[in-house]
């Protein structure tokens, strides 16, 4: 294990190159590009003995994966925003074979308007794909989630895709240390894949046949089951994780100072440390404040939230992310996961973050005042009122 | 925990000046974060990168909105941006250019202004002007010694193995003497 100062795209390159993929597709685009740079340079210098697929777009990169995954080999892809918009059916096709692709989402806004900065749009509105999706607040988890990603995915139990979130530029370009482990270590905690079923001429199979109504929906039904099956592994591998690594890797939720809280603020990926700082201060003052941090988003873990904040009054969930006409998706399933559990807290929703608008220590702070008065359900944090007028008038 | 703010240009190499001061303060043994802010990811286009140090682990990954020390690369940004806002108390602004504080029109109202002509440093040394990242970090270093001229030396010869390296060393070096004789005879500046 060494310990580097490096950026996070160069970060979870090194990371992926670790889990010794066979086969790499991916389309550049921005803040993705340094990571599958990165990967391309490892291969053609030879230090990842990879095969690295150059693609006209993020749908062919997904396309490409899905077939070279199908042949039984361990694959690799990345994208964001547009793209992964791009890549969408194929996604629901690698789930819906039951392919371990794994993937990084480097979390940026979607177009119209134009916008290259970070908000979870992107991996968000592709969550009923059956990938598991998990988030992370800084490069560390990055790299960490990715080991962990290829270690669940590609178990016989589970042979599902995994999104690997975090956001972009917040993340992606930023410099800090990180512990990089030996292959040693690596090779310990991911075995080399064992594909249960492999595309090979000698021996043909079809795979994403047509299902007719009398099969489709119990194939659905085992997409689900195995993707809810990951909520008692994820724990366990856990588990495993730390005990290669040394130190915490992968889980459900993490909690922050959530005994005795009043109110506790969720989130997922980059703000849970600005959510920290602006606990740790609101407990200097005396205010009796948590944090939640969803790190697996798909599967939803219902009952480690509902245990996380049952004891709380009033919970406040952040989303960089929104379904229009209805409000924030992490919001409406934290609600659910809640629902009907006696003494439950009130819960509200706040989108916050989009387009890289920064969620700062000051405007929690303003909403966590704002709380006390009143129910925030729905809110825009930090709505400037005069843009509207500007674009409008 | 100290936090730095560069005003640049997006490709006069203000995120490897960012990277470079945080790597060498990481080799010291402490803790940093390096980051960009883009605007319209063009070159040329007004950016700032961020660095925070920090003798513990840096959680905050916010812009930089109120700064140690601020870094102005690019002199043709101060007519557009109010690159003193939100500046600490005590804090050093340090500009890229030949002139003086006093020349500039800045420093009136008390703020420590520090300027060296970086861009020269660089076209002496290394042959371009646009490329006063390096120097700008040896003024960095002799105007705070949050960071010391060799840990930044070593990041940049890492960073551009061989030649291109030592030059920028020499280019660091050449910087930082500029401020610290600065520092002792401040009235000659």
């Amino acid at each position: 294990m060494t310990r580097k100062l490096i950026e996070g795209s160069r970060a979870v390159a090194e990371a992926v190159a670790l889990c010794r993929p066979q086969v790499i597709s991916a389309y550049p685009i921005t803040p993705q590009t340094h990571i599958v740079a990165e990967l391309a340079d490892m291969v053609a210098e030879g230090h990842l003995r990879a095969e690295f697929v150059n693609v006209e777009s993020e749908h062919s990169a997904a396309s490409l994966v899905l077939g070279a995954s199908a042949t039984g080999v361990r694959v690799y892809t990345a994208s964001t925003s547009q793209g992964i918009l791009l890549m969408n059916e194929v996604l629901y096709n690698i789930a819906g074979m039951r392919l371990p692709v794994v993937m990084t989402c480097a979390n940026r806004a979607i177009s119209a308007p134009i916008n290259i900065w970070n908000d979870q749009q992107d991996s968000i509105s592709v969550r009923d794909t059956g990938m598991m999706q998990f988030y992370a607040e800084n490069n560390q988890e990055a790299m960490d989630l990715h080991y962990f990603a290829y270690r669940l995915a590609e178990d016989h139990r589970v042979l599902l895709p995994a999104m690997v979130c975090m956001d972009g530029f917040i993340l992606t370009h930023a410099y800090e240390s990180v512990e990089v482990p030996t292959q040693a270590q690596v090779d310990v905690f991911l075995p080399p894949y064992q594909p249960l079923y492999v595309l090979d001429p000698a021996d043909p199979i079809t795979m994403g046949t047509l299902a007719e109504p009398d099969k489709y929906l119990e194939t659905r039904y085992m997409v689900n089951a195995a993707l809810e099956k990951t909520l008692d592994l994820i724990p366990t591998f856990a588990g495993e994780f730390a005990a290669v690594f040394g130190r915490r890797g992968g889980g459900l939720v993490e909690g922050y100072r959530l005994q005795d809280a009043e109110t506790v603020i969720v989130g997922m990926g980059s703000v849970m440390s600005t959510l920290r700082e602006t606990v740790a201060a609101a407990r200097e003052r005396g205010q009796r404040v948590g944090a939640l941090k969803v790190i697996t988003y798909r599967p939803f873990p219902k009952a480690a939230v509902a245990r996380a904040l049952g004891r709380a009054k009033r919970v406040l969930v952040l989303d960089k992310a929104i379904s229009m006409g209805s409000g924030g998706p992490l919001a409406t399933e934290v609600k659910a996961a809640l629902y009907g559990r006696r003494g439950a807290p009130r819960v509200a929703g706040l989108i916050a973050g989009l387009g890289g608008r920064e969620i700062t220590v000051e405007s929690l702070e303003r909403l966590l005042a704002l709380a006390e008065k009143e129910n925030p359900d729905g809110r825009f944090l930090d709505l400037r009122t005069d843009v509207e007028m500007e674009i409008y008038a | 925990m100290i936090e730095i703010r560069i005003h640049a240009r997006a490709g006069q190499g203000a995120i490897t000046a960012a990277m470079l001061l945080a790597s060498a303060v990481f080799a010291e043994g402490k803790w940093a974060l390096a980051f960009p802010h883009f605007g319209s990811e063009r070159m040329g286009a007004p950016m700032n990168a961020f660095v925070r140090l920090s003798n513990k682990p840096i959680q905050r990954r916010t812009q930089v909105r109120e700064p140690n020390y601020v870094i102005v690369q690019d002199p043709t940004l101060l007519a557009g941006f109010n690159v003193a806002e939100g500046l600490r108390p005590n804090g050093v602004i340090i500009v890229n250019t030949d002139k003086t504080p006093k020349e500039l029109g800045l420093g009136k109202n008390g703020t420590r202004i520090l300027t060296v002509p970086a861009s020269r440093i660089a076209q002496e040394l290394l042959g371009r002007a646009d490329r006063a990242n390096t120097a700008l970090l040896g003024a960095f270093a002799a105007a705070s010694g949050e960071v010391s001229l060799g840990s930044l030396q070593d990041a940049v010869r890492e960073r551009f193995p061989g030649a291109a390296g030592e030059r920028n060393a020499q280019a660091l070096a050449r910087a930082y003497e500029f401020i610290k004789a600065k520092m002792k005879h401040p009235k000659e500046a």
